[in-house]
């Protein structure tokens, strides 16, 4: 009898985790130790030669990361998963492993700062060029792919431009072309969309939002579909014997998560941005509970995109869950609900206030954020606490302004993160810092 | 059993967690074909990580007299004493033959590793009342159920209220 498939309240709860074999623990154990010992030196020839596997050095594997890196493939419906100590580290490591000097990587123009400078600046200074396009166009992508072309990195939902990227198009260019398409799927979590049932080989998240959700810990994870051909001639790296690793020809050992157990031993055991066991434990106290939290986080936030669309006070709205985002109906065919980020410009007071243009846009925006009473004004995303922000001149103040507007950043937007509180409460925060933005 | 038209209609696979984990638990005795001695190599490392966990391994290589500290056999129908499951590492077309003979010296089980799914060899098998798993590893199923394979991050897909055996 074919085996049950868990839907994702239960395996948000239960995948990776069985009750603990020495002591018989139903909730998760931190395994606080650095190390783990060998039984007998062959024991330890074998963990090092990968010929059995489990535990040497906490920077490697620990059995507390271990749940949530089997729990977030599982929620991804995926073949693996490695944690990092962030979500920027979860995208170095998997860009890392993948590429070197004289590769080049096409990306979606609507990324997150972090990762706009990541590309465009420090990979840079390893030999490796990307090319920005238009995520909103597959095309664009399949006309800068180059010979020397090795990823295609995109957002699922753009953090915080709001764009929807067609990730099953995006993906059959990639494919055409033999290479993976790399996303960031932060925004939506893995309650809301699955890239891999879409196409996409590899899945990178900032723990650090939905997924621990409570805006206490930094965490990354780097999701393997196990569908990939690492085979194909293009990434010697995957199927040649391993400098990195004493020989090991990944792909042929480990097949379908070669990627993450490359990821693992040749990524993380030397850059060394592994997650700290405590932090995996408090990231998936939040993981249990994420359904429920986003199911809240799409409700309240699509009650906020309404009413800021209605109100006078506000220019524009972005929020892929209003009918009129041009992305709607991609939204819907993809995900299971729109996230909790929106992006709104405050419209500066019609007279007697400063002049119109950029500049009056932006100002009105700041004393929007600058008025909010319980609205945190910081630059995360993905808490119990509704955030605001002003990503031009915070998350992505080191991009010049062609770079921001590419970005999808506006002089006057505003981000917001909606959080649990109370619709109502949320919606009078709001009424009330607009009050005292435009006057009015 | 719904769906069989006739002989030639191959049942599916039994992999399911139960199956595997009731092959994996009372085939202690595997002959492999097409063992190699090279230590990276797959069947090195699927066969070196199974005696590890207390299984017999058989080496079936005419190229090598011993692997593993074990004799090599030059065939199956060699093997001096009974053996619980086949497991093979050979080209596809070769499948069919290596069938017969696990049928033939009494094997349980028939195992065609990772990337190989001869259906032929599978209706061979399972005609002669064996266990027939393909395009599966034996070393990653084992660890994927009996623990190990949790640790790399894998999806073991194991949903449990128990305390592992």
């Amino acid at each position: 009898m074919a085996d049950r498939q868990f839907r994702p309240e239960t395996l948000a709860i239960h995948a990776g985790q069985i009750p603990d074999a020495a002591t018989g623990a139903r909730a998760l154990p931190i395994y606080q130790t650095t190390s783990f010992v060998f039984d007998s030196a062959e024991h330890a020839a074998s963990l090092f030669n990968l010929q059995t596997f489990g535990n040497v050095y906490s920077r490697l594997s620990n059995p507390t990361v271990a749940a949530l890196e089997e729990r977030v493939a599982a929620l991804e419906g995926a073949r693996a998963a490695v944690a990092c100590a962030s979500g920027m580290a979860a995208e170095t490591l998997a860009l890392t492993t993948l590429l070197q000097a004289g590769d080049h990587v096409v990306a979606g123009g609507s990324l997150y700062g972090g990762t706009v400078t990541l590309l465009a600046v420090n990979l840079r200074k390893f030999g490796i060029e990307t090319t920005f396009v238009d995520a909103t166009d597959p095309a664009a992508f399949a006309a800068a792919i180059r010979p020397e072309t090795r990823a295609i990195y995109a957002e699922t939902l753009g953090n915080p431009s709001m764009v929807v990227l067609d990730i099953a198009a995006v993906a059959d260019v990639a494919h055409a072309h033999g290479l993976p398409l790399i996303v960031d799927n932060t925004v939506p979590s893995p309650c809301l969309c699955n890239p891999v049932a879409f196409g996409a080989d590899v899945v990178v998240h900032s723990a650090t939002k939905y997924l621990a959700g409570h805006g206490t810990t930094l965490g990354g994870v780097v999701v393997e579909a196990g569908r990939f051909d690492w085979a194909n001639g293009r990434f010697p790296g995957m199927t040649e014997p391993s400098p990195g690793y004493h020989g090991v020809k990944f792909f042929e050992t480990f097949g379908d998560f070669a990627f993450t157990m490359r990821c693992r031993m040749e990524g993380l055991r030397v850059w060394g941005a592994s997650l700290a066991p405590t932090s995996a434990w408090q990231i998936l106290q939040g993981v249990e509970t994420l359904p429920l939290r986003m199911e809240r986080h799409c409700s309240n936030a699509l009650a906020v995109a309404q009413i800021l669309r209605d109100d006078p006070r506000v220019a524009w709205v972005s929020y892929p869950g209003l009918p009129d985002h041009p992305q709607h109906d991609l939204m819907r065919r993809q995900m299971r609900g729109a996230s909790g980020l929106l992006a709104f410009g405050v419209k500066p007071a019609a007279s007697g206030g400063p002049s119109g243009g950029a500049s009056a846009g932006m100002a009105a925006g700041v004393r929007f954020i600058e008025s909010a009473q319980f609205m945190s004004h910081l630059v995360n995303i993905g808490d119990t606490r509704t955030l605001i922000s002003h990503p031009a001149s915070t998350t992505h103040r080191q991009l010049d302004e062609a770079q921001q507007i590419k970005a999808g950043v506006l002089p006057d937007m505003v981000r917001i993160s909606v959080g649990l509180e109370h619709i109502d409460d949320i919606l009078w925060d709001i009424d009330q810092a607009l009050a005292r933005a435009v006057g009015v | 059993m719904p769906g069989r038209s006739g002989p030639v209609t191959i049942p599916p696979m039994q992999d399911d967690i139960p199956t595997l984990r009731r092959i994996l638990g009372a085939h202690r005795t595997i002959a492999v074909v097409g063992l190699s001695a090279e230590w990276h190599r797959p069947s090195h490392f699927a066969a070196k990580y199974m005696q590890s966990h207390g299984y017999r391994i058989v080496p079936v290589n005419p190229r090598y007299p011993e692997i593993l500290g074990e004799t090599s056999y030059a065939r199956l129908e060699d093997i001096p004493f009974p053996v619980d499951m086949v497991d093979v590492f050979r080209k596809e077309d070769e499948m069919p033959a290596v069938a017969r003979s696990a049928v033939g010296i009494g094997a349980r089980s028939f195992w065609q590793q990772l990337g190989l799914r001869n259906a032929e060899a599978d209706g061979i098998a399972t005609a002669a009342g064996l266990d027939s798993v393909w395009d599966r590893c034996v070393k990653i199923e084992h660890a994927r159920l009996f623990g190990g394979l949790h640790w790399a991050g894998v999806n073991t897909r194991v949903i449990s209220a128990r305390r592992p055996v």
